[in-house]
Order: structure tokens, then C-alpha cells, then sequence
């Protein structure tokens, strides 16, 4: 733990320009596909003849100023290159100043590059992949909708407009998760996503009115000055707030449930939400909030048990799902593990979390859009125990599938080699044990993509009857070779610490760790606790007859890990079953008590009207008699006052 | 000064024996007559006091009376005379529909 003058020295200061020149085109990159989003909407089916083409036109212009203005930043002095651009006055009440600005620095720009870029790629897939589907037009304009308010979540300048991005990414995933809601199965995951988001968003909503009450101001700019002379409790209030949004987005434990069952979507979506755009989102958040972590290291620490805690759970449920595209999911599940790691490692890590973050949106992205191409050729059947020897009939699949799977798995030189390595290495070097844990989950991800690998692409024909693999066309495998030259290629981002130093304005430079063992031994480490699971899964499954069916007689770990390791029973034993329980409470507590109250009260009135009404008898003598005595009472009163 | 005691007294035993036939007679035209009967105890009582005061007072009210007395009478009556064309009955206890 550091004094806080220390730590301030640590934490970059955010001092931005004002946009000029072609910086002031940044609103664009938001806006174009924004406003396909609302054309393609609005228009209704007088666009269903070239919607997809403006989606993809959209998505694709959007790319080409991302890549215009991030040129352009790489021409400016390091010291330079933040860039605000403010928009108009979003909200103006009293001491609360929200401004829709936006901010461009060399964080900002790479998820630009990544998330147009990727996302154009998915856009280009998706033409072919939902060539026959009725409402295609609707679902690129869910995708722009869904690119646009990741833009909008990576380029805000201040927590309110990042978390209008955010909201705005829940809402796409929902209506993208759940795109063919005729069926129950994607109409309950869409719900689920969007359940689960809302519990990590209350800690977003939490910690935006935290830092309110704090700072008063959400911006960055302006946190990012005076956040060193927060109380460190507040500090870590704050952190962990962020965090729980974070768990929510990115699916990290304990909100990782709905990652799994978000692949009832289709594949391109999946491609979106884990490559491109949503999960990515929790590790921007930290990353980009790294003047608050730094200066919260209870957080921090919180932040790295998650991590870990998350990348190794999502890698042992892949191991058992024999549906191709959840199996991805843990994985995505485990690699986000990996950015959070990174991220929490603070100072050392950011950089590699980031790094990690691309390398994982090329080669994800290549392996889902190949998920996806494998399946359009199998009638989209997603059980790998019914594929099988499927490299001669999908050539261009199965080698730029190959490609995504040597970089998952860290084969040396591969992008996700480096980007893996240099998260352990740091993890080493912090932490011991979380390091060992992180090289395990290095072996274990060796295990599960190469049985993901052989039970598809290799081992023997288990084809259905009537299904004839084929190849894709061609506007489906162009993107996945080139996500698969860039699963290989990735890596140069490294190349001379170019990333470490691109992002240090933004997370700042890292003191030099010396890490426990050289680094050469760490890296052949990784290697071989890699290879170990890889020769472990060719023997278990590549030697072997691949049953039809998942074989019964499983150890317990194989059934835990085949049930998202209870995921889902866990929310409903913590979550669900107290909160039926405590509604059931209530609703009974309601009849009984309240209800009691006010039926009683008029029940009793009632029945006390019953016995007066009885004095309406209908005999005129008996009002008679009560006029009399009424008569003789006021006399006597009269009397009893005049004599006293 | 005239003493007026048993007039008043008189007046007292006629309005008793009015409100106790009121009380316990059935037949409307005997009902009625005890209620005129009332009303007369009342013109008696306030004829007494007007002497005994010596103004007029109580005879105008007693006026009064005879007059809303003999209005009473005639619809009254009429109300008895429809109640036993309709029930072939003059009894107060059988119009007894108006209740709970």
C-alpha cells in the first residue's frame, strides 16, 4: 500500500484538447451506424432490399474514420494525444453539469479499431449467415444498434454517457440474444441477459451517484485530477461498485450465467458480443477507471480473486459442453478472466489486458463466425458429437478455424501467445499464486479447444443421415481469413512494447517487477503446461471412439462442469428461491394483515349496521315510542339543567 | 290572577290518555283520534297559561294548532282511506313494508 501522494504521482492525469480538424469528425464514428440503426428501423420493410447492405456500409464507414482519426492521432506528440469533443449540454440542473462529450485518447482508439473493424467483419459474415432469414434487415439493424452503443460507451468522456452506452449494449444484446424469439429457449436467455445485466448495472447507477456525491462530476478528465484526494474508503467503494457492474457485462463470477445460454443467439451475435463488443466492455470500464482502482487496492484485489476465480470456472465448464458454441462461451468466459486479471494487476497489467482484449477479438471472433460457418454446413446442428472429420469438407473453415484455435492455446508466435504470456508473466511477478492458477487455466484452455478441435474437425465421420457438409460462400469465409490473419498477426502490437507505451497516457508506466523466474523459463513453462493439455485431450479424446451420446457413468467434476458447475443452481439457491420465498412472504402478509385490516374494518362496520338496522322495524308505534322517550329525555335534560 | 292549576292538570291526564292510546291502539282511526286528542290536551294547556299570563299569545298559538290540526285531518284521513282500499285493513301494524 502506497501514501496518496505517491499513488497521485502514479495515476496518469487525463488533460485533453479540444477537437479540431479531422478530430472533429469523431461524432461520426457514433453516428453512422446510429443512424443506420434508425433508418433501417424506421424505415420498415421498404428496406429489407438493401438493408443489410447499409448496415454493412454503415458499419464499414464507420471503420474507415475510426482508422482516418486513429492515423492521425499516431501523428501527435505522445503528450497530445487526448481529444475531447464536446457535443451539446446533456443535462443542466443546478451543480449538475453532464455534457454528452466525447473522448478520443489511445485506449478509446483501439477499441474503436476493434470494435468497427471486428464488428464489419461480422456485418459482411452475417449477409451470408442470414441469407434466408425473413427479417434480416431487422437484425443488421440490431447489429449497427449494438456497434453504435459500444462506440458510445467507449468514447464517452464521462461515466453518464458511458453508461448510456452501456444500457444501450444491454439492450441490443437482449434484442439480438433473443432475435428468434419464436423460439422459448432464446426468448428466456434473452431475458436472463438482460436480468443479470440490470444487477451489475445497479452498482454502475451506484457508483456514478458515488461519485457524484464525491467529486461532483462524473467526468474523466476531472475524476481523473482530483481523485487523489478522495478518502481511500470511498475509493473502494467505488471500485467495487465498478466492479459489480463489470461482473455483469463481462460475465465474470458470480454474474456469469447468462453468458452460456446468450448462444441461443445467432452466431454472428455471439461473435459480436464476445469479440467485439459487451463482455469487452466490464474490462474497458476498469481499465479506463484505473485513476480510481490505483488508489483502491482492496479493490484491485477483489478484482484479481474474481478474475481468477472466473477464468478458471470458465474453462472447466468448456471442457465438458458438447455444444460447439457454448463450449466457446466458457472459453470467452476464461479469456475475459484473463483481461480482468490483467486489469487488476493494476499499473503492470492494463497494457497486457488491452493486449489480450484484441488478440481474443480476432481469434474469438474468427472461431465463432467458424462456429458458425461449421453449422450453416450442418443444418445447424451445434452437437459436436454429431461432426467429426469435417477438415475435407470445410477447407477454408477449418484452416482459419485452425488458425483461432493455435492462438487461443498460446502456440508460440500465434497473437494469443503473446498477449496470454505476458498476463501470466505479470501475474507471476505480483502474485504467485494467482500466476499458477493462470498458467493452469493456460493448460486447461490447451485441453478444451483441442478436444473442441478434434471432435470437429478431425476424428471420425459422425454425420446425421441427411446432412451434407459443405463449404460456405464466399462473403462468409473472406472475413474469417481475415480474422484468421489476424488471430496470427496480432502479436506485432507487442513488437517493441509498442502497446505498453501507446497506452501508458491513458494507464500510466509501470515500474519494473523483476518477475520470480526469468522470463524465458516462465514462457517455456506456459508451453509445456500448454502442450500437457493438449497431448491430454488428444489422448482422451482424439485416440478414442467419440460416443453419440455424453457417456452417463461421469465422474462428479465432468457432471459439474456439464452444469455450468451449478451456475444457475447456485442464483436460484441464493437469489431465486429467497426471493420467491420472501414475494410469497409478502403476498401473504398482504392478504392477511392488510387485507385484514381494511375487510375487517368494514366487515365490522357492517355487522354493526346489521344490529341498527333492526330498530327499522316498520311498526309506526314503535317510532312513536321513540319520539316519546326522545321527547321525555330532552325534557328531563332540559329540567336536570334549569334546576341545577 | 285565576288560578289555572286544574285546567292544567286536565290538560296533563288528556295528553297522557292520547299518548298511551297513540302507544297501543292498532286501528288508524282510533290512532288518530288519540293524536287529536294530543293536539286539544296542547290547546288546553296553552289556553290555560294565555289566561293565566294574560296575553294572547297562547290563544293565537292554540289557533295555530286547531288550524294545522284540522289540515292533518283531511290528509290524514286520505292516507287512511287509500291504506284500507289497497289492504282491506285499517291497521297501523300491517303497513309495516317500509323496514330493514
Amino acid at each position: 500500500m502506497y501514501s496518496l501522494s505517491e499513488a497521485a504521482h502514479q495515476v496518469p492525469v487525463i488533460e485533453p484538447s479540444a477537437a479540431d480538424g479531422t478530430f472533429s469528425l469523431l461524432w461520426l464514428v457514433i453516428g453512422l451506424p446510429l443512424l443506420g440503426a434508425v433508418v433501417l428501423l424506421l424505415g420498415g420493410r421498404a428496406t429489407d432490399r438493401w438493408g443489410h447492405w447499409l448496415g454493412t456500409l454503415m458499419s464499414l464507414a464507420s471503420f474507415a474514420v475510426s482508422l482516418l482519426l486513429f492515423v492521425e492521432l499516431l501523428g501527435r506528440d505522445e503528450g497530445d494525444r487526448s481529444i475531447t469533443q464536446h457535443l451539446y449540454d446533456w443535462i443542466a440542473v443546478g451543480d449538475l453539469q453532464v455534457g454528452m462529450d466525447l473522448l478520443y485518447d489511445p485506449l478509446s482508439a483501439l477499441f474503436l479499431l476493434l470494435i468497427t473493424g471486428v464488428g464489419s467483419l461480422i456485418h459482411v459474415y452475417s449477409i451470408g449467415y442470414m441469407e434466408h432469414d425473413p427479417r434480416r434487415r431487422r437484425f443488421f439493424a440490431y447489429l449497427n444498434l449494438f456497434v453504435a452503443a459500444m462506440l458510445m460507451l467507449v468514447l464517452a468522456e464521462n461515466y453518464l454517457g458511458l453508461f448510456l452506452g452501456w444500457e444501450g449494449v444491454g439492450l441490443a444484446s437482449y434484442l439480438l440474444i433473443g432475435f428468434w424469439q419464436h423460439k422459448h429457449s432464446a426468448a428466456a436467455a434473452a431475458k436472463k441477459a438482460f436480468v443479470i445485466n440490470r444487477v451489475g448495472d445497479i452498482g454502475m447507477a451506484l457508483a456514478i451517484a458515488l461519485l457524484f456525491t464525491t467529486f461532483g462530476t462524473t467526468s474523466f478528465t476531472a475524476i481523473s485530477q482530483v481523485s487523489g484526494a478522495a478518502e481511500e474508503d470511498t475509493l473502494t467503494a467505488v471500485g467495487l461498485l465498478l466492479l459489480l457492474a463489470a461482473c455483469g457485462k463481462s460475465a465474470q463470477v458470480p454474474l456469469q450465467a447468462w453468458l452460456l445460454d446468450a448462444m441461443e443467439g445467432p452466431t454472428p451475435v455471439s461473435a459480436l458480443i464476445h469479440a467485439a463488443t459487451m463482455v469487452t466492455a466490464g474490462v474497458y470500464l476498469v481499465v479506463r477507471s484505473n485513476f480510481i482502482f490505483e488508489l483502491a487496492p482492496t479493490a484491485q484485489t477483489v478484482v484479481v480473486i474474481v478474475a481468477t476465480v472466473t477464468l478458471l470456472w470458465g474453462a472447466v465448464i468448456g471442457c465438458a459442453k458438447d455444444d460447439i458454441k457454448k463450449a466457446l462461451a466458457g472459453s470467452t468466459m476464461s479469456q475475459i478472466g484473463y483481461m480482468m486479471l490483467g486489469a487488476g494487476l493494476g499499473v503492470a497489467g492494463y497494457a497486457f489486458a488491452i493486449f489480450h482484449l484484441i488478440t481474443h477479438g480476432f481469434f474469438k471472433a474468427n472461431m465463432f463466425l467458424g462456429a458458425g460457418s461449421v453449422m450453416h454446413g450442418m443444418n445447424d446442428d451445434v452437437d459436436m458429437r454429431r461432426y467429426g472429420a469435417l477438415r475435407h469438407a470445410m477447407p477454408i473453415t477449418f484452416l482459419t478455424f485452425a488458425m483461432g484455435y493455435l492462438a487461443i492455446i498460446g502456440f508460440p508466435g500465434f497473437s494469443g501467445f503473446w498477449s496470454k504470456d505476458k498476463i501470466i508473466e505479470t501475474a507471476l511477478a505480483e502474485n504467485w499464486v494467482v500466476g499458477v492458477l493462470a498458467l493452469l487455466g493456460a493448460g486447461i484452455t490447451g485441453f478444451y479447444m483441442t478436444r473442441l478441435m478434434l471432435m470437429t474437425f478431425f476424428t471420425t465421420k459422425r454425420w446425421k443421415d441427411d446432412v451434407h457438409p459443405h463449404e460456405s460462400p464466399g462473403v462468409m469465409t473472406v472475413p474469417l481469413v481475415v480474422l484468421a490473419a489476424l488471430s496470427v498477426l496480432g502479436g506485432v502490437l507487442l513488437l517493441g512494447d509498442w502497446i505498453v507505451d501507446w497506452l501508458a497516457p491513458v494507464v500510466g508506466e509501470a515500474p519494473h517487477h523483476e518477475p520470480p523466474l526469468p522470463i524465458i523459463v516462465i514462457t517455456l513453462l506456459t508451453v509445456a503446461v500448454v502442450a500437457v493439455g493438449v497431448a491430454a485431450a488428444w489422448f482422451l479424446v482424439g485416440k478414442r471412439e467419440v460416443p453419440l451420446t455424453p457417456p452417463q457413468d461421469v465422474s462428479f467434476a465432468t457432471r459439474a462442469a456439464r452444469a455450468d458447475l451449478y451456475g444457475d443452481g447456485i442464483n436460484d439457491l441464493l437469489v431465486g428461491r429467497p426471493g420467491t420465498a420472501t414475494v410469497r412472504g409478502l403476498v401473504t402478509g398482504d392478504r392477511t394483515l392488510v387485507d385484514g385490516v381494511f375487510t375487517g374494518g368494514s366487515s365490522g362496520i357492517k355487522a354493526v349496521g346489521d344490529l341498527l338496522r333492526r330498530l327499522q322495524n316498520g311498526f309506526v308505534r314503535s317510532y312513536a315510542l321513540s319520539v316519546l322517550g326522545g321527547v321525555l329525555l330532552v325534557v328531563l335534560a332540559l329540567l336536570a339543567v334549569n334546576l341545577a | 290572577m285565576t288560578d289555572v292549576t286544574p285546567y292544567v292538570v286536565l290538560s296533563a291526564i288528556l295528553f297522557s290518555i292520547g299518548c298511551v292510546g297513540v302507544l297501543t291502539r292498532r286501528n288508524a282511526i282510533v290512532v288518530f283520534m288519540c293524536v287529536e286528542l294530543m293536539l286539544n290536551a296542547c290547546n288546553l294547556a296553552l289556553v290555560a297559561f294565555a289566561k293565566q299570563h294574560g296575553n294572547l299569545d297562547g290563544q293565537i298559538a292554540a289557533f295555530f294548532v286547531m288550524v294545522v290540526a284540522a289540515a292533518e285531518v283531511v290528509v290524514g284521513l286520505a292516507i287512511i282511506m287509500t291504506i284500507f282500499r289497497t289492504r282491506r285493513s285499517a291497521s297501523v301494524d300491517d303497513a309495516s313494508l317500509l323496514k330493514y
